[in-house]
């Protein structure tokens, strides 16, 4: 383990289990398109893209879990935590809509990840993070490509398809904005190096979107005020109804196993 | 039959230099991990997709063999995992398997023989060296491992598992996976 020496628990656990929680909420989200996609192509696609999701989760809940040392495992911190426990941003949690509303969700996540995963593989001072994000920068890379590809198509498609874009643009940007709050355990993270500011990475994500959307013929919504809460723990009413699925297994049959 | 699976550039398999020293138990160790096949592509082995990152002795003696997965969500790492202990024990040697998650695994670690076994096997190797980011529709030139055509189309970014994409030869008319360069 090289977590250097005074960011362990108090530092360390909080801000790993928010990014965490982000990939597992959005893994789950994604999951819940198996037998729904609109082609077959796309049934493969939405279950990796969740799967490598849900791959980044399970090491971070397991690094989480080992620097809290307190014997959580990473199913404990998956599967055992209260809503309000929950550190995920409100973006990803959102329900999946149509196949439109879930590609630019998509979008949105990935042109914020794979710039925070390559700045934390070349910045960050813990090496057990810096291989977490060497691989799943890679990974975003190509849900990056793959939503925003979508999004083009789509918004620069048929009539029916551009509106369905333009909904979700409406409903789903308001969302954006907590990408780039740093929450305390956040802010605390940034001064130990562990994690970049996300503020740094704005830039990049407002060329990335500007090119996607400028391609797709969609405007940016104008959104006053961007919603935030999830970072504290104050989820939507979907969440609660995830939680429900998420846990069931866990919750009805506790220590149950493959 | 070389059992060293250290091929290619930056593929640093073996931890111990296993070729000057005399353990002939470690030597075995490394043959015997070197041989056991991927389970999903099994045409190639641990050893040719560069996920065997080293077989050697700990401080205290016991063989630590460290393998390193190829996605983060790659359903097959515990199968390798329980393959490698298996075939090692089967051989009579206990090894303790270690998950190494840094260096990231990259595609530019499968060894020359294996892009050619995956070839014959009807799977076109990755094309180039990982790295940089893409533009949107970018599409790499993959020639068909079938008729050798470089008149294909890409099917789906994703395809079977994880580590695939989906291509169509528009020559020949096969469907094939990719392996995909990342």
């Amino acid at each position: 383990m090289a977590s250097a020496d005074n960011t362990g628990a108090d530092i360390a656990f909080p801000a790993i289990l928010e990014i965490a929680d982000d990939c597992l909420i959005l893994g789950h989200r994604l999951s819940e398109w198996c037998g729904h996609a609109p082609m077959l192509e796309e049934e493969l696609a939405l279950a990796n893209m969740g799967l490598d999701l849900l791959g980044q989760a399970r090491a971070l809940y397991a690094y989480a879990g080992e620097i809290e040392a307190r014997g959580r495992s990473e199913d404990d911190l998956a599967f055992l935590r209260r809503e309000r426990e929950y550190r995920n941003c409100l973006l990803v949690e959102r329900r999946n809509g149509d196949f439109a509303a879930t590609m630019l969700r998509q979008l949105y996540f990935a042109a914020f990840m794979q710039p925070f995963w390559r700045t934390i593989a070349q910045t960050s001072s813990d090496e057990t993070l810096r291989g977490i994000a060497a691989k799943a920068e890679k990974e975003m890379a190509y849900h990056l490509r793959h939503s925003g590809e979508w999004v083009i198509r789509m918004g620069d498609g048929t009539a029916e398809s551009a509106s369905r874009m333009t909904e979700a643009a409406e409903e789903l940007h308001r969302y954006t904005g907590e990408l780039f709050m740093a929450s305390p355990a956040r802010v605390a993270a940034i001064a130990a190096n562990l994690l970049p500011d996300p503020e740094s990475l704005r830039a990049e994500w407002d060329q990335t979107i500007a090119t996607v959307f400028d391609a797709a013929k969609l405007s940016l919504p104008e959104i006053r005020v961007m919603q935030k809460g999830g970072r504290d723990g104050n989820h939507g009413e979907d969440m609660g109804h995830l939680l429900a699925e998420l846990q069931f297994m866990q919750r009805a049959y506790p220590g149950q196993s493959w | 039959m070389t059992t060293t699976p250290s091929t290619t550039k930056g593929h640093a398999t073996t931890g111990g230099d296993v070729t000057n020293v005399t353990d002939f138990e470690l030597a075995r160790a490394l043959e015997t991990a070197s041989g056991v096949p991927d389970p999903e592509v099994p045409c190639v082995t641990v050893a040719d997709l560069g996920i065997l990152r080293s077989v050697e002795r700990d401080a205290d003696g016991a063989i630590v063999v460290k393998l390193t997965p190829t996605y983060s969500g790659c359903p097959a790492v515990i199968a390798i995992e329980m393959a490698v202990q298996s075939a090692l024990l089967e051989a009579g040697i206990d090894a303790k398997i270690e998950r190494v998650i840094s260096p990231a695994w990259t595609s530019d670690w499968i060894t020359i023989e294996g892009r050619e076994k995956l070839r014959a096997y009807g799977i076109a190797p990755p094309v180039g060296s990982s790295g940089g980011r893409k533009a949107f529709f970018a599409e790499e030139t993959v020639a068909c491992p079938r008729c050798g055509s470089q008149n294909t189309t890409k099917v789906s970014e994703f395809g079977s598992t994880a580590c695939k994409a989906h291509y169509r030869c528009d020559d020949c008319a096969e469907p094939f996976d990719y392996f995909k360069c990342i």
